[in-house]
């Protein structure tokens, strides 16, 4: 790829020609690139200011900035809107299942790309078929399996179904990763005397490193946005994740008319995903691409 | 040796298949029983009616709305999406110095752009509730600010209106994604191609269409099928931000709604599992339809 790249031009002739369709296009170019950056950032950029107001002004005055910020919404949001109850509630439930969902994921990649046995295809394709089903098709027979489970309501359910559906991802995407990695490595190793698991964890696993990050941000981002799951299953208001809670605050008549306050809310439950994305957004943006590719 | 391999591999598969079998598979294997039942949540009640409940889906009006809603987005969204994206990325390459190495800034944009993506679909409804908001809302306000108050509408609460609102709000945040990919596409294109069609004398039009497009054709179908399971899917933006929801008068009206409706304020498991295999098969239609040809083009060339 890169010596494709860095090769000497050899289009020499065609340069007027492309300088002729150069300025106006140039122009032309850049303002529909703008149009579209204001488009996106707009509405975001509006949200977060006018999480900074009074309702008064955001009711009268949608365009102005505020006269003095109000940082009051944000503690108000966090406290007796409960964001921050349920933000804490999103990190754990999702911290929990984004390490089991790797722990067993790249365990199965691992077993069914390095190790033949019989049935060992069967077990692959029954992982990867889960994915082509939609979530809506299993959603109520999933309500009676975790109320049966007696894990309705519960971190620990919510943390084992997130797992569940989004391991069939995981070991699709890291089952092509290990195949490709070379194998004189953990031959190598096993002569040392290494067991099979040592092999994995202290071999094979950090090799993968590009794979599992590529596959942990995508798991993360498509765990920490769920709804559907946990709107079902998590019916306690004490228990609601991040994206459920702030969903029941924008509808519920109480908080209609608090403003300032869902602005708030809502500009903290962007603003993780926003540093994150500042500080990764290169890895960010590969992880999330390879895996829809993939 | 031996011994160890079968217990790591026994360690290693056996918890994930177990939760898979008891969380994924089962439920799934369920719902297609379920559906041929009146199955109202107690246990033992089940009683088989056979293909009843899809009798009963085709005269039902809501759930008729849904699917033309649904029918409407699975065309609509992919294709302005697409349009959009490829627009976008190849603007970016076409307008750069030297054919393709993309124009200044191009970086920055697709940061940018990209953001939307990460956000959470309930975020998204939530602000785009706000920008729709017809008294104190962004776009009323904008358009009250740039002369065109006359314009001004209650986006969600007119039957006309409130589909497209919402297909906006998922074309708006997908966009980026399908640049960012496109993008990478049409970077793995062979400068030489490019350089071959300026000889030529092609325009960006006929670059365009004759070097780009054939090129990023695997990408734009990955593409076609992601946005089609999100079209046919769209719950989280119509519940949260839609009046009813689903309203006004089931324009915004969408399966996952119904099915959810049907299962959890009414009770109506069978039913709604019903809807659940209807919207399965709609699922596999699209991925098969959408991925069949280019596998046999593909096959030609290699």
């Amino acid at each position: 790829m890169t010596s494709l790249r860095e090769r000497p031009v050899v289009a020499a002739p065609p340069e007027p020609a492309r300088d002729r369709r150069r300025p106006g296009s140039v122009a032309g170019v850049h303002l529909a690139m703008l149009a579209w950056a204001v488009v996106t950032t707009l509405p975001l950029i509006w949200a977060v200011i006018s999480s900074f107001k009074t309702d008064d002004e955001i009711l009268n005055e949608p365009w102005s900035l505020p006269a003095s910020p109000r940082f009051s919404n944000w503690t108000r949001a966090w406290t007796e809107a409960n964001i921050g109850r349920y933000f804490l509630n999103s990190v754990l439930v999702v911290g929990g299942a984004l390490l089991l969902t790797m722990l067993l994921g790249s365990l199965v990649a691992y077993a069914l790309a390095r190790y033949s046995f019989r049935g060992n295809r069967l077990i692959y394709y029954t992982f990867v078929a889960a994915m082509f089903f939609p979530v809506f098709l299993a959603l109520v027979p999933l309500f009676f399996v975790v109320r049966q489970l007696g894990l309705l309501g519960t971190y620990q359910g919510l943390i084992l179904v997130y797992a569940a559906y989004a391991v069939p991802f995981t070991v699709f995407f890291l089952h092509a990763f290990f195949r490709s990695l070379p194998g004189e490595v953990a031959e190598a190793a096993f002569i040392d005397g290494c067991s099979h698991g040592a092999v994995f964890f202290r071999v094979m696993l950090p090799m993968a490193r590009p794979g599992l990050v590529a596959v942990g941000i995508f798991n993360f981002l498509g765990l920490w946005n769920q709804y559907l799951l946990p709107l079902v299953l998590n019916p306690d208001p004490d228990r609601y994740v991040l994206a459920q809670g702030l969903a029941a605050l924008s509808v519920s008549q109480g908080y209609r008319s608090d403003w300032s306050g869902l602005f708030a809310g809502l500009t903290i439950a962007m603003l993780p995903v926003l540093i994150a994305y500042v500080a990764f957004q290169r890895h960010i943006r590969g992880g999330m691409t390879a895996g829809a590719v993939k | 040796m031996r011994h160890g391999r079968w217990r790591f591999l026994a360690g290693a598969l056996i918890p994930a298949l177990a939760l898979h079998v008891v969380l994924v598979l089962s439920p799934y294997a369920q719902a297609f029983y379920l559906s041929l039942t009146d199955w109202t949540g107690v246990a033992g009640e089940a009683h088989f009616v056979g293909a009843g409940n899809y009798a009963r889906l085709g005269g039902d009006s809501l759930f008729l709305d849904a699917v033309r809603n649904n029918a409407v987005m699975l065309v609509v969204v992919p294709l302005v999406t697409i349009g959009i994206g490829l627009f976008l990325a190849s603007m970016m390459h076409l307008g750069g110095r030297g054919g393709r190495r993309g124009i200044a800034g191009s970086g920055a944009y697709q940061i940018v752009y990209f953001f939307p993506q990460l956000l959470s679909l309930v975020v998204i409804a939530v602000l785009w509730g706000f920008v729709y908001n017809p008294n104190n809302g962004l776009l009323n306000g904008a358009l009250r600010a740039a002369g065109l108050g006359g314009l001004a509408r209650s986006w969600l609460a007119s039957p006309s209106l409130a589909l497209p609102a919402v297909m906006a709000v998922l074309i708006w945040s997908s966009v980026g994604f399908y640049v960012v990919l496109f993008s990478a596409a049409i970077d793995g294109i062979p400068r030489e191609l490019f350089e071959a069609a300026l000889i030529d004398g092609a325009g960006g039009w006929a670059t365009f269409r004759k070097v780009t497009l054939p090129l990023v054709r695997q990408s734009v179908q990955v593409a076609f099928v992601y946005l089609g399971i999100a079209a046919l899917d769209a719950f989280a933006v119509v519940q949260v931000m839609t009046v009813g929801p689903g309203g006004p008068d089931g324009a915004t009206e969408v399966i996952g709604l119904s099915l959810y409706r049907n299962a959890f304020q009414y009770g109506k498991f069978g039913y709604a599992s019903a809807m659940g295999v209807a919207l399965f098969f709609a699922t596999l239609t699209l991925a098969v339809l959408a991925l069949r040809p280019g596998r046999e083009e593909r096959a030609v060339p290699a």
